[in-house]
């Protein structure tokens, strides 16, 4: 009966393990691995070879790590460009995210409040895009921003305006491309926490005295916080990292931190600092990712 | 030691605190209140009682301002209150739901109105501790209302619908959600407060109990109209129809045509082979009208042989019997398949019981035990 028993527990422990080495399996060989493989590139040196970067494990491991150094590392701090451009990219996410949320906040909020029957079709609308490429998307933009795009025909057509505006190829239309394409990361989590919330919490506020746009912002803003910053946090990390849309919609003076990653890889081909930049880029996305899960286990906390 | 009886519905000189006056509610095409007239006076403990559909509900939310009447006049201390919004009335609710804010205090809930007004912080916060106070929260002022019980989360809604001091206080089923005891307890505490503060209470439930427990006055209501308003003994004892009988407790209605007995006095033929049952009633018949005999299981008694003073005695033979604990409830089958019920309290232990299933008894009551009905 107890060795009955102890083979249960341990065929459970089994089977517990097995469980958890999925999710642990996965992040090893996708993610903790090649982020070794990057940082392994950054401490190397750049060389005439293939590939392009040196030592490489055919000199011996010996060999290999008494070859590593941080001089990448330290010319990313001398050269201008590289500062500028983190720097650049945490403003045009930062802004982007902003403009995301108020643009995403209202049309959350008139699909929480759409009728019943309407909301799956409003949703579907809103995840809709995913259904086409994403390039193809930006590219329809270019369509629409050039000089002689949609947007300037109608302007003209309609007289508001004599010149075309000169939208593309500018910081402007990054924002543009960036508020677009994220858009529904905002919405869903707003919506998911309005939808949530209790209609007779407005009304109990307006009974205590409230109007309804106090209503609004003593209630409704705050108990949709959680869907706010996760909306905030799901659009501010991709794009800070943002490469297509300022490299196909922004001009020269766009500056972010991607696309000289992708110069750097590409058309350099210097891998190691490319890979340098790219480690920097992730220890700066560490800090809202860490954010990000905190706020997503307090929600999952206090709804327990 | 003469206590004045608190009925202002009586006194015609009395102001009502509501006046609803021909009120008219409709959602499309459904009427949800049906051209109602009505007057709720101060410091009454008011319940709207009917099944749900029954309008009560649309009642309330018109009086707190969620709702605005379709046609009609709606007066709140003689002052038409149609159109006003909810923000801008002395009128207070408390949820079904309790709908307390989940991202504030215990506190802070109940501070929320007190903020809205232009009272002062520490007018506030006093005013905050005497409603803890009131309602036995103290300890519980700095918890979120996830993390106090069902009972406590009920009275901090009662506190903050309360805090505002308003002329009226609604209530939507304000004791659903709890269980049977605590309910309990909590009926007789609404009943203190609503006396201490001097507040009128509206109440709606569908519990008829709690109805006649806490209430000066109940009004039965059904299909968007009001049935009857009384007293709850009034409602219990002199019900105007047969469906507020029904509705409040357990009664046995017999059909049957009256005749006039002499003075009040009715027979009602219900049978063909029976002798007819002998009614008083205040309300008075024609010879040959239909009417119902309305009489309640507890007014009726049930003994093994035939009593000599009763007015209507009938025989028949037990059915079934359900035992309640404190009391029994006899159904008793008479010789035309009809059954009645008898109510007794089980004075004696049951062992001691003479009455059993099968048993041939007679079921009595005197003429002026039951109501006679016209519908």
């Amino acid at each position: 009966m107890e060795r009955h028993g102890r083979r249960l527990a341990s065929a459970m422990n089994l089977r517990r393990f097995f469980l958890i080495a999925v999710p642990y399996g996965w992040l090893l060989a996708l993610f903790l691995v090649p982020f070794f493989i990057v940082f392994k590139i950054s401490l190397s040196d750049l060389a005439l070879a293939i590939p392009p970067y040196t030592p490489t494990m055919k000199d011996g491991i010996g060999q290999m790590l008494s070859a590593f150094d941080f001089e990448n590392f330290v010319f990313l701090t001398t050269d201008d460009l590289y500062w500028k451009a983190y720097l650049s990219s945490l403003q045009i996410a930062l802004i982007s995210t902003v403009l995301a949320l108020l643009v995403g906040y209202p049309m959350a909020y008139g699909m929480a409040r759409a009728p019943e029957e309407w909301r799956p079709t409003l949703m579907m609308l809103v995840i809709l895009p995913f259904w086409t490429s994403f390039l193809i998307r930006v590219y329809a933009w270019v369509g629409i921003l050039s000089n002689e795009g949609f947007l300037n025909q109608f302007l003209l057509w309609t007289g508001v305006i004599n010149e075309p505006l000169t939208i593309m190829n500018t910081t402007t239309a990054v924002y543009i491309g960036i508020v677009y394409t994220y858009l529904p990361f905002m919405i869903l989590p707003i919506y998911a926490a309005l939808d949530r919330l209790d209609e007779s919490l407005i009304e109990a506020a307006e009974d205590l005295g409230c109007s309804r746009s106090k209503a609004f912002w003593l209630v409704t803003v705050p108990l949709s916080r959680n869907g706010i910053i996760a909306g905030c946090f799901l659009v501010f990390i991709p794009a800070l990292g943002e490469f297509v849309i300022p490299s196909l919609l922004g001009g020269s003076g766009t500056l972010m931190i991607g696309k000289v990653l992708f110069e750097e890889f590409f058309n350099n081909r210097d891998w190691p600092v490319a890979s340098a930049v790219a480690v920097i880029l992730l220890l700066i996305l560490i800090v809202p990712i860490i954010l990000f899960q905190r706020n997503q286990q307090r929600q999952a906390e206090s709804e327990t | 030691m003469s206590q004045k009886i608190f009925a202002p519905w009586d006194d015609p000189d009395e102001k009502p605190l509501i006046r609803f006056e021909n009120v008219t509610k409709k959602f499309g095409d459904f009427t949800a209140i049906d051209d109602l007239t009505l007057n709720i006076y101060e410091k009454e403990f008011f319940a709207l009682l009917g099944p749900s559909g029954c309008g009560k509900t649309t009642m309330m939310r018109m009086l707190a301002g969620f709702e605005n009447p379709t046609s009609g006049k709606m007066e709140l201390s003689g002052k038409n209150i149609a159109g006003i919004p909810p923000n801008k009335r002395a009128v207070n609710m408390m949820f079904q739901s309790y709908a307390l804010f989940p991202h504030l205090s215990v506190w802070e809930n109940i501070a929320f109105g007190l903020k809205r007004g232009d009272m002062g912080k520490l007018d506030i916060a006093a005013r905050v501790e005497e409603m803890l106070k009131l309602t036995r929260l103290s300890k519980f002022a700095g918890r979120k209302p996830h993390q106090i019980s069902g009972g406590q989360r009920q009275r901090v809604a009662l506190a903050r619908s309360l805090a505002k001091a308003p002329k009226l206080l609604l209530l939507d089923e304000p004791l659903g959600a709890l269980d049977k005891k605590l309910r309990q307890d909590t009926q007789f505490e609404l009943m203190d407060i609503q006396e201490g503060t001097g507040t009128t209470f509206v109440i709606v439930t569908h519990d008829q109990e709690e109805a006649m427990t806490v209430a000066s006055r109940v009004a039965v209501m059904d299909e968007g109209r009001i049935i009857q308003v009384a007293t709850p003994d009034g409602i219990y004892e002199a019900p105007n129809s047969v469906y507020v009988a029904d509705f409040i407790g357990d009664v046995n209605i017999i059909e049957g045509t009256a005749k006039p007995a002499g003075e009040g006095t009715y027979r009602l033929d219900w049978t063909e082979n029976e002798a007819p049952f002998l009614a008083t009633s205040e309300a008075p018949f024609s010879d040959g009208q239909n009417a119902h005999l309305a009489i309640r299981p507890e007014k009726i008694a049930i003994t093994a042989e035939k009593p000599d003073d009763a007015n209507n005695a009938v025989q028949g033979s037990v059915l079934d019997i359900a035992y309640l604990g404190n009391l029994s409830t006899y159904y008793v089958q008479l010789a035309g398949g009809r059954i009645i019920k008898a109510q007794t309290a089980n004075t004696r232990r049951l062992s001691r019981r003479s009455i059993t299933w099968e048993d041939k008894v007679w079921v009595s009551w005197s003429a002026t035990a039951g109501v006679l009905l016209a519908q």
